[in-house]
């Protein structure tokens, strides 16, 4: 089988065994008395140095293979064939002391929460230099080597870190500080298992950066376990696709993304919003249907019963993984012409035509100011206590809403993002001053003391539907309540519109009767799109309506969005990390830090720029799938407290082309337009910010930021 | 509809099936938790003795006997007789049925109230929260007993009096438990949903939250429910609860135990394994309900 081929471009320097040899392996549960085969026949070696791939959607298996090779399963858990090797040793035959000399000097793993990596009572100094001891050193110089080992993950002040204890670091600190007890060992094989989900894309970007540096110094091969295609295509040399369980599709990085093999990851791919996709296009490719659940027993082609090229032979004979190509293989039948998997879902109307933030951004420009907007919002701040001490979440944010369009507000976390939407909707209470206005009629502060018909017209749906959908509730009783509440719908209409809800969503009535408990999470957040639009709101603010699904599952719902904004006319407010989810939804962008707005504008012109700096670096913080990475900016660090927010602009503190003359530092900049209702908060004059964006920048940024010199030092 | 497109929703979500039954999976569970059936068995003999006691028990249980006073076990009196010549394995059968009225009821209403308050402390929380806490952990301060004396004495005996004054301590106990859950559910977003449609404290409170705080609610009313046989055998004991010459156990006890030392121990022994085994039955039952509930 090709799959254990060690490939030819990676000669090892220690010795020429593969890292980590994985064959045939089947992984099962003991689910109430019954085995469930959770991974079937996985076949895949890394060599030395070299950095592998596993891709896949929630319930494909991946870890579960990560915790079969560091036999960390659990209780109910059991390799039940094929072998693991790891550095030539067999795992699966070893001793649990071997096992342990096993996990403390050659095999690492990073999980996605570091949070629950370390220990919450003990300082990190400590934590980091136990892995030292471990390894025979004496505390003294465990504790100097633990101070190095934090200063090669790029920890700047590590004598601070090491005196600290893990809850006052930052999610992306902490990932490092991990990250420094994994590698502390000079493990031959490191595996990392989601290591920057958790994180801001800023964060992400700077974390991979510092892995991929680590990996040439260092002797390491990497296992890199992620849902994101565009991490794995950044950070693998090769990777495997795995779906249901089995390896459907294998080969190097660049060429199995450049030309997939095999449908699935064909429609994978085509699922991921393309940079340049826009909701008028029309709309994202799903793949049908979900995926078999652990232990089902599958007739044929795993794939088949979703795949839009399945014929007869792959619903009866299961496809074996076979070659296709130089280094490449694929468990399909029909292998050669993946890549001619018939789309979809294309939205069979006019969606160019019919999505009026498409036509309004056409003749944006100035446009804006002469109507109305539906929900204007001036000097919204907020101010909560932390500890004794004012933390200013919002910072007098100004708002226009027009009817029908898309806002979407992005920025990394503890911007303000879900504080603002809260604030809007009522559930957090603003500052005195601030000004929410519905059609020119200030809404009182409080959800409570808004009047019914004020409640209809703002409604929201919530980043995680297991914490928003009411667990004992059935799906019917969770969309009629709204109806019943807001629309005031009772007896037959109530069950009409009810209907008409949950076919809108695209759930049928049999999902009627069922609890949050037993549908998948796509199906889920669907239950609370459906249930946000029963009271016909005309304002839905979406916090992050996507981040807790998959990527097929999440194309399906920013459809689905679409088609209802279509429909009825809604106004989004659009809360994401991702910002190709906020391009492919968005028609006016706000990009928020600390609170504050520092740039506003149509989703084109603010994408294209010239932009605040901000935004450059979070743009450029995207990993994409094709091209190289090509980070052109790094932020230092991470977003400052709101507690103790930098004076000045709020961003200089992190900006790579801060002002040499000093304003950056001592005064605030207003938010100041430049034009075709775009605007940006900063003291480079736009042209300038033009000139720097446009590529002539040379050498590094933060190095072209200490020397450049503006011509007339303030504006 | 027209926008709809196909396939995206169209097939069923794998969990789906498997859950198809909640309640009926919980049930199932618990017949199958050995300490559950076993409490389950020894309460059901007390509840028959409870209800049908009277008709098969071997003598009246009021019958005296001037004849047979204090007489050891014996073929004609099993577990021999009292002070008044009265068959204690009669008195032992029909008593079941007053400790088995009055606890259930007064955990019941202590559940009940507690719940009540608990879900208002945790809810509202605030001003409600501080002065409720405060005055709460003033009644746990003071021994049960004591408070419940307190209350027998401003308002005279009678079974009502004694529902209500277990209930009464046991509120602000059960009050804790529901405010903690409480104080977990309310951060999740349905309750935030709730209120951007309006709903009204009570309908959040009451229809939103309470269903998902019921697990520890029942928990909390079985363990309680042990607690309740103790006071009401307490406090009988001690002359407050149930009154002579209704058969009781705690009354019993009183009734006898002063002649335990002229040898005299069946009188005593028989009532007190009776309360002792109603509330190792109880016990043995909310110990399943809770290691099913929380697996």
């Amino acid at each position: 089988m090709s799959t254990t081929d060690a490939p030819a471009h990676a000669p090892g320097p220690r010795t020429s065994r593969p890292a980590l040899e994985v064959s045939h392996v089947d992984v099962s549960y003991a689910v109430k008395g019954r085995e469930v085969r959770a991974v079937r026949d996985v076949s895949f070696s890394i060599a030395r140095n070299e950095s592998y791939g596993l891709v896949g959607e929630s319930g494909s298996g991946k870890s579960t293979v990560a915790l079969a090779v560091t036999r960390y399963m659990p209780r109910n858990g059991r390799v039940s064939a094929g072998s693991i090797e790891v550095d030539g040793k067999d795992l699966l035959a070893m001793s649990p002391a071997a096992l342990r000399e096993l996990r403390t000097r050659t095999v690492s793993v990073v999980y996605q929460e570091p949070g629950r990596a370390l220990n919450p009572s003990m300082r990190v100094g400590r934590q980091v230099a136990e892995v030292f001891e471990l390894a025979g050193a004496d505390r003294r110089s465990a504790r100097e080597r633990a101070e190095a080992m934090l200063g090669r993950v790029q920890i700047a002040d590590p004598g601070r870190v090491m005196g600290a204890y893990p809850h006052q670091l930052s999610g992306g600190m902490l990932q490092r500080v991990v990250l420094a007890m994994a590698i502390a060992s000079d493990p031959a094989l490191l595996v990392l298992d989601e290591p920057t989900t958790a994180l801001d894309v800023t964060v992400e970007a700077e974390m991979l950066e510092l892995v991929s540096e680590l990996r040439r110094e260092l002797d390491t091969s990497l296992l890199f376990i992620s849902h994101n295609l565009a991490v794995v295509a950044r950070m693998c040399d090769r990777v495997g696709v795995l779906y249901a369980g089995e390896v459907v599709e294998e080969g190097p990085a660049r060429e199995l993304f450049a030309q997939p093999r095999h449908p699935y990851t064909v429609g994978l791919l085509r699922c991921v919003p393309d940079p340049s996709a826009r909701k008028g296009d029309g709309g994202l490719d799903t793949i049908p249907g979900f995926m078999p659940p652990p232990g089902a027993v599958a007739v044929g082609c795993v794939f088949a019963p979703r795949c839009a090229l399945a014929d007869d032979r792959c619903r009866t004979l299961a496809p074996e993984l076979r070659d296709v190509g130089a280094h490449r293989s694929s468990r399909c039948h029909h292998a050669e012409r993946a890549a001619e998997l018939p789309r979809a879902e294309r939205s069979p109307t006019g969606r160019a035509r019919a999505v009026p933030g498409a036509v309004r951004t056409a003749g944006a420009d100035g446009a804006a100011g002469t109507r109305e907007p539906v929900l204007r919002v001036r000097a919204l701040s907020t101010t909560y206590r932390s500890r004794g001490v004012a933390v200013r979440a919002l910072a007098a944010v100004d708002l226009d809403l027009y009817a029908g369009e898309t806002l979407g507000l992005v920025g990394e976390s503890g911007s303000g993002k879900t504080t603002l939407a809260r604030a809007l909707l009522g559930l957090v209470a603003p500052d005195d001053g601030s000004v929410v206005e519905l059609d020119r009629v200030a809404l009182p502060a409080d959800a409570r003391r808004r009047a019914p018909a004020q409640l209809k017209a703002l409604q929201m749906v919530f980043q995680d539907p297991d914490s928003a959908l009411n667990r004992r509730w059935s799906v019917r009783r969770l969309v009629a309540r709204p109806v019943r509440k807001l629309a005031g719908l009772t007896g037959a209409a109530l069950a009409d519109r009810v209907a008409d809800l949950v076919a809108a969503v695209r759930m049928e009535h049999r999902h009627l009767a069922l609890r949050p408990g037993q549908l998948s999470g796509g199906l889920k957040q669907r239950v609370a799109v459906a249930r946000a639009f029963g009271g016909e709101p005309r304002v839905l603010v979406c916090d992050e309506p996507t981040s807790a699904l998959d990527v097929s599952v999440q194309a399906a719902i920013l459809n689905l969005l679409v088609d209802l904004q279509v429909r009825e006319q809604v106004t989004y407010v659009l809360i994401s990390h991702d910002l190709a989810v906020v391009r492919y939804l968005a028609d006016r962008i706000a990009v928020l830090y600390l609170g504050r707005v520092m740039e506003i504008g149509p989703a084109d012109t603010v994408f294209s720029g010239p932009h605040h700096p901000y935004t450059e670096a979070l743009l450029s913080a995207i990993t994409r799938l094709e091209g190289a990475a090509d980070s052109r900016i790094r932020l230092e660090g991470e977003i400052p407290s709101a507690a103790s927010p930098p004076g000045g602009c709020a961003f200089h503190t992190r900006c790579p082309v801060r002002l040499a003359s000093g304003v950056c530092e001592s005064v605030e900049p207003p938010l100041a337009s430049v034009g075709g209702g775009h605007e940006i908060r900063c003291h480079i004059p736009v042209g300038e910010l033009r000139r720097l964006q446009s590529g002539e920048r040379d050498g590094d940024p933060v190095v072209a930021g200490a020397t450049w010199r503006h011509p007339s030092g303030a504006t | 509809m027209s926008v709809v497109a196909p396939a995206a929703g169209a097939a069923l979500a794998p969990r789906e099936r498997e859950a198809a039954g909640g309640r009926g999976g919980l049930a199932r569970r618990l017949v199958r938790s050995a300490s559950f059936d076993v409490g389950c068995a020894i309460l059901g003999f007390w509840v028959v003795c409870a209800v049908f006691g009277a008709s098969f028990a071997p003598h009246p249980a009021l019958a005296q006997s001037l004849l047979a006073t204090n007489s050891p076990p014996s073929a004609t009196h099993l577990f021999g007789t009292d002070q008044l010549g009265r068959d204690v394995l009669s008195r032992v059968i029909v008593g079941a049925r007053s400790i088995l009225v009055v606890a259930p009821l007064a955990t019941v209403l202590g559940t009940a109230a507690g719940t009540a308050l608990g879900l208002a402390m945790g809810y509202v929380g605030g001003v409600l929260d501080v002065v409720v806490s405060r005055v709460v952990e003033a009644v746990l301060a003071l021994p049960m007993v004591i408070v419940a004396l307190l209350f027998i004495v401003a308002t005279g005996h009678s079974t009502a009096t004694l529902v209500v004054v277990i209930g009464f301590v046991f509120a602000p106990l059960v009050a804790r438990t529901v405010r903690a859950a409480v104080l977990g559910e309310r951060e999740l977003d349905y309750v935030a949903a709730a209120r951007l449609r309006g709903e009204g404290a009570a309908r959040i409170m009451f229809a939103e939250i309470l269903p998902n705080v019921a697990s520890p609610i029942l928990v909390e009313l079985t363990v309680r429910l042990g607690y309740a046989i103790f006071a009401v055998a307490t406090l009988s004991f001690l002359g407050f609860g149930i009154q002579p010459p209704t058969p009781d156990w705690g009354a019993d006890i009183a009734a006898n135990y002063s002649v335990i030392p002229a040898g005299y121990w069946w009188e005593t022994l028989f009532p007190a394994l009776a309360i002792a085994s109603l509330v190792v039955a109880v016990n043995l039952v909310s110990d399943g309900v809770e290691g099913v509930i929380s697996s």
